[in-house]
């Protein structure tokens, strides 16, 4: 009942990201500045995109759970902020490995792409801690959503003041100036973009399916134990 | 910086992909150790609801038909 879909979204996933991976190596051309270490474009960006995106996503989730005070959203919330977290680590890894690639070093602390990243990443990792160490589940719900919410702000607020900034060594992918690809790279970039977003929606989905199925049982346990 | 030979490129290129490859698989892994602890719980759930639905044995002596 709650994994409804799941298994059409996974064979999908799987089809994106296979296709997605299949292009990168055999048909997106080399590109003319980096060569053959340019290939890790096409996993950490739409990572980074996903994780982002999946940190508002878990913030317009705790949106509704205040207005609604309906525990399914929090769960969401919850299960999104979860997700962008285990992506982020992804992102700050891969983001690692081609920075030693291109630029010889493992990390560039006046690069306000990265840090910006960092600083979102070390931010939601305290989400946890925090919502674990309240006791009540009402008043752990409402804190998380706050929590959620604010952080969810900060994320585009983040990302518009990195775009702000001016930097010469992070490349810009998706902008009026300087990131055009042709036409293949982007065909490329944006397949494996659909598969990072089908990823995330299929463990999103799987995970709140595990939850709710754990939620279930927990129920139905004290009620037999009760009778 | 230029840009690196092939060979010692691929080394780059292929850690990114492992990286992706193994956070996806740490996390369907320890679904999979949660997935079989929850199928755990339910066969003992079924257990218990299988000991509830059964009758309690009679200890009492029938008496003696005349």
């Amino acid at each position: 009942m709650y994994g409804k879909g799941l298994r059409g979204l996974s064979i999908a996933t799987a089809a994106t990201l296979v296709t997605a991976f299949a292009l990168v190596f055999f048909y997106a051309p080399l590109d003319a500045d980096q060569g053959f270490v340019q290939k890790i474009f096409y996993v950490h960006v739409p990572m980074a995109i996903v994780a982002l995106g999946g940190f508002v996503f878990g913030g317009i989730c705790a949106i509704a759970y205040l207005r609604t005070r309906d525990r399914k959203w929090d769960l969401r919330s919850y299960v999104a902020i979860h997700l962008s977290l285990i992506l982020g680590l992804g992102v700050l890894v891969t983001g690692s490995i081609w920075a030693r690639a291109s630029w010889g070093h493992w990390w560039v602390w006046d690069e306000p792409t990265l840090v910006s990243f960092l600083i979102i990443f070390l931010l939601y990792a305290c989400y946890q801690p925090l919502r674990f160490s309240i006791e009540d589940p009402d008043k752990q719900a409402r804190y998380a959503a706050v929590f959620a919410i604010l952080a969810g702000a900060f994320v585009p607020l983040n990302f518009l003041a990195v775009r702000l900034a001016q930097s010469l060594t992070h490349p810009r992918v998706l902008g009026t100036t300087g990131g055009d690809m042709p036409g293949a790279m982007r065909l490329t970039f944006l397949i494996a973009l659909a598969g990072m977003v089908l990823l995330f929606v299929t463990l999103w989905k799987y995970e709140i399916a595990a939850k709710r199925a754990r939620m279930r049982l927990r129920a139905l346990r004290r009620r037999l134990l009760e009778a | 910086m230029p840009a690196l030979p092939l060979e010692e490129a691929g080394k780059y290129v292929a850690g990114a992909y492992v990286v992706f490859f193994a956070v996806i698989l740490i996390y369907v892994v320890i679904m999979a150790v949660r997935l079989s602890r929850l199928e755990r719980e339910i066969a003992e759930l079924d257990e218990l609801a299988a000991r509830k639905e059964r009758p309690e044995p009679d200890d009492r002596e029938e008496a003696p038909v005349p």
